[in-house]
């Protein structure tokens, strides 16, 4: 069932692109339709045939108790996996995740407000940068982890503590894009600007944060997977709910297969936020165009 | 912003420029020292002339259109439009670049339409005025396109329109037909040429092309090199309006090769010097 749910999920999916690609090329509408059809299905397949691939190789390794260099003779199978996942879902699970997905979103919508916001300042103001950027790159380095103790001692409860671990993630890739791409403005555009006679506003609003823009979305894709890839530190700091919390929580009790489990769950949601992360800042992009390369 | 410096010279007609004893120096930290780029270089172009800056690559002919246009400060001396000097960039000089201007993000219609919104003009206004334009350049149909869906030459009569349509004393081109391909160049400079013959406006248009220069303008001054000056003006007294046919006519091949023979001397000093 929940193949087949993901597999029409992909399929509408795709149906976007598809449409989008006819209308660049006004000339060969049919031909490429039927082309691009059959591509899409093969893209399918190779999709899923990577994910059968990829359990079914662990699950081999796991059986034969493969052991050199990395040994995975104590891991958990994907059958293992599998039926520790069947066991949470018959308990509260929603719980667990409802907690998770509230907190990375909240760390994520503020990082991505601040990060933004802070961003295009800091990249079109030289006095804001002289202000502010050397503190910054001073924190950033600095591991999720590291914060436990402060957390705790900044915020009035665990709760905000865990949102602000998650928000750290998310800042500073989403802050360092938007820097980067209100710096990299074309000066030609700033020049055709100049010359229709905009003033400071209409250059910042029309040229140098559409301009940034697709960096922007790129921050914010780093960023989405980052506050998830934080989860599991921030959970540790407290609470009894939570993906990131239960994983620790397994392992502190040393039942390893809920451990795996709820990794998956996160590299899961992290993927599914991000796909919607990326689908959402394409939208605001029509003009973009990405070409790749084919096989 | 400009200053009224002294009384305008052309009253009844706007777009003249005045570049009075303008030299540019370029400061260089390598071995080579401070570069001079232009050196003393004065000229005036009346209202409603079309003037070529013609030469070869390293003359200096874009630096002199990016002072009219402001992006650049003089070392020395001063550039006048309509009698005020040139301080800072401006919409009463229209900007064609070479190549890909066109903001990506913004349809044909909306980038036309951009000078006019940050002037304020009514949406009503504006819609009517871009439309005209766009008709006239073929490009009506394309209006709801974004740059990256039109050809290049498509894309290069998006960037003229867009400068006329807030009806400047001077239009500037910086080799704008220099990236299409020959007959795409050919029937831009004829539409080019119709479009100005409608307006009226001054244009001063920098290109490598001695072809170009001799269809196109009413009067060529050409450029040498090292230091940047103008080495000599070629008055092009052809009729108008000028259709491609003419390129084959004597009197056109006559001041080609009058010109070719002025640049060619400076051709082969900027290749020596590299």
């Amino acid at each position: 069932m929940a193949v087949s749910a993901k597999a029409a999920r992909k399929a509408k999916r795709k149906k976007p692109r598809a449409t989008s690609e006819t209308h660049f090329d006004q000339h060969a509408p049919s031909k490429l339709g039927a082309a691009s059809l059959a591509l899409l299905k093969s893209r399918n397949l190779k999709r899923s045939l990577s994910l059968v691939l990829f359990f079914g190789i662990w699950q081999l390794l796991c059986v034969t108790q493969f052991n050199f260099l990395i040994n995975f003779a104590f891991l958990p199978s994907p059958i293992d996996v599998w039926s520790a996942t069947i066991t949470f879902f018959s308990g509260n699970a929603v719980v667990h995740i409802a907690a998770s997905i509230q907190r990375v979103l909240l760390g994520f919508g503020i990082a991505a407000v601040l990060g933004v916001g802070l961003g295009i300042l800091i990249g079109w103001f030289r006095p804001i940068e002289d202000l502010v950027f050397i503190p910054l790159e001073l924190l950033r380095p600095i591991p999720a982890v590291a914060w436990i103790p402060l957390a705790i001692l900044m915020f009035p409860n665990a709760e905000a503590g865990m949102v602000y671990i998650t928000f750290l993630g998310a800042f500073f890739p989403i802050l360092i894009s938007t820097i980067r791409g209100v710096e990299s403005t074309d000066i030609v555009l700033l020049r055709v600007g100049q010359c229709l006679g905009a003033k400071q506003w209409h250059i910042f609003k029309d040229i140098v944060v559409p301009g940034a823009m697709p960096n922007i979305a790129s921050g914010l894709v780093i960023g989405m997977g980052n506050s998830w890839f934080c989860l599991v530190t921030a959970e540790i700091l407290a609470g009894r709910f939570g993906v990131g919390y239960l994983t620790w929580e397994s392992y502190v009790t040393s039942n390893y297969p809920p451990i795996v489990m709820g990794m998956l769950l996160i590299g899961l949601m992290g993927l599914l936020s991000t796909l919607v992360v990326d689908r959402l800042t394409k939208l605001l992009m029509p003009w973009r165009v990405t070409k790749k390369q084919e096989f | 912003m400009a200053t009224l410096i002294e009384k305008p010279i052309d009253t009844l007609m706007k777009g003249s420029v005045d570049v009075e004893d303008l030299s540019v120096v370029f400061k260089r930290r390598d071995q080579y020292g401070p570069l001079l780029v232009l050196e003393s270089t004065s000229f005036r172009i009346h209202p409603g002339e079309f003037v070529c800056l013609l030469g070869p690559s390293g003359c200096g002919k874009s630096t002199i259109l990016n002072l009219i246009a402001g992006f650049l400060k003089p070392t020395k001396g001063r550039v006048l439009v309509d009698g005020y000097t040139v301080e800072s960039p401006g919409a009463d000089r229209g900007f064609v670049f070479q190549q890909y201007s066109l903001l990506p993000w913004k349809t044909t219609f909306q980038n036309v339409e951009f000078g006019l919104k940050i002037r304020g003009v009514s949406r009503a206004e504006r819609t009517d005025l871009v439309n005209d334009y766009l008709n006239r350049v073929g490009l009506y149909n394309h209006r709801h396109s974004y740059p990256h869906q039109l050809s290049g030459g498509m894309q290069q009569r998006a960037s003229i329109v867009r400068a006329l349509v807030n009806s400047p004393s001077v239009l500037l081109m910086d080799e704008p037909f220099a990236a299409l391909d020959a007959q795409t160049r050919h029937m831009m400079q004829e539409l080019l040429l119709n479009i100005w013959s409608d307006l009226k406006s001054t244009v001063i248009f920098v290109t490598h092309d001695i072809e170009e220069a001799v269809f196109l303008s009413d009067r060529i001054l050409v450029m040498g090199v090292r230091p940047g000056r103008i080495k000599e003006t070629v008055e092009v007294n052809l009729d108008r309006p000028r259709h491609l046919d003419i390129m084959l006519s004597s009197e056109f091949l006559n001041l080609n090769r009058q010109v070719f023979e002025l640049i060619r001397e400076e051709t082969l000093k900027s290749m020596e010097l590299g």
